[in-house]
């Protein structure tokens, strides 16, 4: 037997007010989501359905499961109350130390990506050793390895353009899943996945629901719950089965999934993500409370490396060769994704769904300007735009509540 | 003000409200912790601006609506808030015409800025050069700089919220003398305040207010209210006593200090805690008494977890057993809590909600490998509301919203969550009203009965005198006296620390 509810409910006005209330509170997580299906469906009707086309979604995913990859550990780094900006020139470093392993000495796909990540590791390890036990602003840091690394990057391929990559590395990022039952016109296996993990995500919601419920824990009204169930379980079928009927879910989509997966149950349900929040929400209360603080503010920026090294290797398999101005400007897509998605710049706020629902309408609006034919000139106008007005707005409803 | 009513999404902060004061007066407006003082400040002062709230505000014969903070400065009505809002690397001059610079196009006019300056610093009573910087003040100085400052703009009604909430006695007692001078030109001033003695001292009328509703306004200027009265009315019932009944059952030694030595931080050759060795035996509670600055929040923080200091030595024993109590988190493991003296900077993650504060320092036992369980966290977060009587709207509330002395029961809660053996209280009834003081007391008492070693740092010396089995006294980083609770006197105290100070 469970013991009898020991949180609370507040007492709240019942019927519609009750739901504005709700949504109010709420406004962020649900703006943002809302905001996403807005950006598509406008994009949808001015390119007239090309942007929901099979190939056009399946492009829009692999150009952006990069951006997506770095957003989960910026927004670690963020919510301490940290930046990276060097994460563009690691990332591009990376891929050249992947061409020069692999092009140049020959070195098995396998091998040369662990010594990749690595590599990863140890640069996030070097700049963090500085944030976090020698108290030098992670700006300056970061600003700092920006350089160094856009540099070495630039030495380790002597300026030019090295590539391609052996077959069995491209597949990071060209491949699909293979289709278990040959579909014709078809992917059946990329489908069923779609289908298990909607119905997957279905069963946990609604079992944890249960749970709050019989614990007494406040959680959203019944209509929106389901509401919001069934939007996503809408999306995650209706993306599957548009991919499928191309080429299939490709393989970095499962990669960046299973990450996204993994971050967002570290930030909200383990005593490492608590401990984070702490962090960036008040440093000296979180150490006075005996969290570690250097030690962690140490941990996101290895993180961050592994990360940015995941995506270098990424994007260098997407274009099939590593040149030396691979990554740049990637930091600031990152950060505005974040930013975007709802964290806070002074930290102690934010959310990994956030994030990538943020890098999502970065490269929806990225995709589908190209594809209006505007040019990079004033796509970054309006991105820069779109960047201010969310924050603006966020800022403005959290002061006016 | 007439008639206010303010609410907050889920709360009423202000119901009805009314507030009379007659110019050249000191109306003291008293209350229990989140009995709505601050709120209705705000609302004066237009930090809630005209539209937000019901009611009318009337100033000088004429409804007010003020937009902001700027439009009830133009009045001259004031507020000095409970934080000071000094910047500490600009000078006093500097401090004191920001916004308001004494210039001429833009340009500064020192001489006549300085020349201002040395006349208000003149006129309240602070002996310092106008271009000192305010981080080089004492808290209680800077409090004058800060009314200096009200009074460069004119000002006809001050409103202090807990000015006294951070000084000394002396500091408290140069502050009062400066309200009863300015009062006499004719500045009329509210004075929100928990020490009913200082209400007493100078208040000409006495605004009591509980949950949200004026309960009465009582005339003193024939005499002072009875205190008794003012507590009543806060609380809404008697209080027989202002401290529990004890039974004293100290038992074995549990916690040993010897020979600490602690260097300041800042400047690496100065001995700060010279070498003092401290006892604290099971079911006992210590007190730690001392002039500011004596080293007792150093001594205490130094000894948890080395969070302040440099080049720490000394033994720290727990039943007579060596510790290492190095890290935060290893005296934690060892049985210590420290609750800090300023929660709002130290002590909470101010936007995070209440159960995850409660749950921080021990983690361990609402997780398994690492994975928060969410229904235990918010079982204990609901099983310590209850057993504090933390005010609030829920667990998931954050607790920035929260009042002072709900605040402060949150931080107990999670060091009581952590366990601990010996229970460090830095402070802990700073800047709270009556009825919570008594909770934490009430709390203290039980918790020493359920055999706990707690220690009580603390600048006022009456709770010290009421709730303590041995107080010691600290001065200039040494304990120099220490006296059993049935010798222990408010004069001998401080004649050990005059004493101290003459060799």
């Amino acid at each position: 037997m469970r013991s009898s509810p020991t949180g609370t409910i507040d007492p709240r006005p019942a019927g519609a007010s009750r739901y504005a209330g709700y949504l109010k509170a709420n406004l962020r997580d649900y703006g943002m989501l809302l905001s996403l299906i807005a950006i598509m469906v406008f994009f949808q009707v001015v390119t007239d359905g090309t942007l929901m086309q099979p190939l056009n979604l399946t492009n829009l995913v692999l150009q952006n499961s990069y951006i997506v990859i770095m957003a989960l550990g910026m927004l670690l780094v963020i919510v301490a109350g940290h930046i990276d900006l060097s994460v563009g020139s690691v990332c591009g470093f990376i891929g050249a130390l992947a061409a020069v392993l692999m092009v140049q000495y020959d070195w098995h796909f396998l091998p040369a990506t662990l010594v990749c990540v690595a590599a990863g590791a140890a640069i996030g390890a070097a700049q963090g050793w500085f944030i976090a036990f020698f108290k030098i602003p992670s700006f300056i840091v970061t600003l700092a390895g920006m350089l160094v690394f856009k540099g070495l990057a630039l030495a380790l391929l002597q300026g030019q353009s090295v590539g391609p990559f052996p077959g069995g590395f491209q597949l990071l990022s060209s491949g699909f899943i293979p289709d278990l039952f040959n579909g014709e016109t078809l992917r059946i296996t990329s489908l069923a996945i779609g289908l298990a993990v909607a119905a997957a995500m279905v069963v946990a919601e609604l079992r944890q629901r249960a749970r709050q419920r019989a614990h007494g824990i406040d959680n959203e009204p019944t209509p929106f719950f389901f509401a919001k169930l069934a939007l996503f379980a809408a999306l995650i079928v209706g993306f599957s089965w548009v991919m499928a009927s191309y080429r299939g879910l490709p393989n970095v989509l499962i990669v960046m999934t299973l990450l996204m997966l993994l971050y967002d149950f570290v930030t909200m349900r383990t005593t490492i993500g608590r401990r984070i929040y702490a962090l960036g929400g008040n440093e000296k209360a979180a150490r006075l409370s005996g969290v570690n603080t250097r030690w962690l503010t140490f941990g996101t920026f290895v993180n961050m490396g592994v990360l940015a090294a995941v995506a270098g290797l990424v994007f260098a398999a997407r274009l099939n060769t590593a040149t030396p101005k691979a990554g740049q400007g990637f930091e600031l897509d990152v950060i505005a994704a974040c930013f975007i998605g709802g964290a806070s710049a002074s930290g102690g706020v934010g959310k990994v769904l956030g994030a990538v629902i943020g890098a999502l309408v970065m490269g929806v609006m990225n995709n589908g300007m190209s594809i209006l034919g505007i040019g990079i000139d004033y796509q970054q106008v309006i991105k820069g735009g779109v960047l201010l007005a969310a924050v603006f707005v966020d800022v403005y409803n959290r002061n006016k509540a | 003000m007439r008639g206010i009513t303010k609410t907050f999404p889920g709360v009423v902060a202000l119901r009805d409200v009314n507030l009379q004061v007659q110019a050249g007066e000191i109306h003291a407006v008293v209350g229990e912790n989140g009995a709505g003082k601050s709120t209705l400040m705000k609302v004066l002062s237009g930090v809630y601006p005209h539209g937000s709230y019901d009611g009318r505000i009337v100033f000088d014969g004429q409804e007010r609506r003020f937009g902001g903070i700027a439009d009830s400065e133009r009045l001259g009505i004031i507020i000095i808030h409970q934080e000071l809002a000094l910047v500490p690397l600009l000078s006093i001059a500097e401090n004191i015409f920001l916004g308001n610079e004494r210039a001429r196009g833009g340009v500064i006019d020192w001489f006549e800025s300085f020349r201002a300056t040395q006349a208000l610093l003149k006129k309240v009573g602070l002996k310092a050069q106008p271009t000192t910087l305010v981080t080089d003040l004492g808290v209680g100085q800077q409090q004058l700089v800060e009314i200096a400052k009200a009074l460069s703009k004119e000002v006809r009604l001050m409103i202090l919220d807990e000015p006294t909430a951070s000084l000394n006695e002396t500091d408290s007692d140069a502050l009062l003398a400066l309200l009863l001078e300015l009062k006499s030109h004719g500045i009329a001033c509210i004075l929100i305040s928990h020490k009913l003695n200082e209400v007493a001292k100078v208040a000409d009328t006495v605004t009591v207010i509980r949950d949200g509703s004026t309960v009465a306004t009582l005339d003193a200027r024939a005499g002072p209210v009875p205190e008794r009265e003012v507590v009543r009315l806060m609380v809404g019932r008697e209080m027989a006593d202002r401290y529990p009944q004890r039974t004293r059952q100290v038992g074995e030694v549990v916690f040993e200090v010897d020979d600490w030595r602690v260097h300041h931080p800042d400047h690496h050759d100065r001995l700060f805690i010279k070498g003092v060795s401290f006892r604290a035996r099971r079911g006992e509670i210590v007190g730690i008494a001392g002039l500011m600055g004596a080293g007792r929040t150093e001594f205490a923080m130094s000894v948890f977890g080395h969070s302040w200091g440099h080049r720490i030595s000394g033994a720290v024993r727990m039943h007579g057993k060596p510790v290492d109590i190095s890290r935060v988190d290893r005296a934690v493991a060892h049985g210590l809590a420290y609750v800090t003296e300023d929660r709002k900077a130290l002590g909470l993650v101010l936007e995070d909600s209440i159960a995850h504060n409660v749950t921080l320092a021990n983690l361990r036992a609402v997780s398994a490998a690492g994975v928060i369980d969410a229904e235990r966290e918010y079982a204990v977060a609901g099983e310590y509301r209850r057993k504090l009587a933390i005010r609030c709207a829920g667990v998931a509330q954050p607790v920035v919203n929260l009042s002072g002395g709900n605040q402060q029961k949150v931080v107990l809660a999670k060091w009581l969550f952590a366990e601990p053996e010996v229970l460090i209280l830095d402070e802990p009834t700073r800047g709270i009203d009556v009825g919570a003081k008594f909770e934490i007391y009430t709390l203290m008492a039980e918790l020493a009965a359920a055999g706990k070693c707690i220690v009580m740092i603390s600048s006022e010396m009456p709770e010290l005198l009421g709730l303590c089995d041995r107080i010691v006294v600290m001065n200039e980083g040494r304990f120099i006296a220490e006296y059993d609770a049935a010798e222990a006197s408010q004069e001998r105290i401080m004649h050990a620390i005059v004493a101290d100070g003459h060799h």
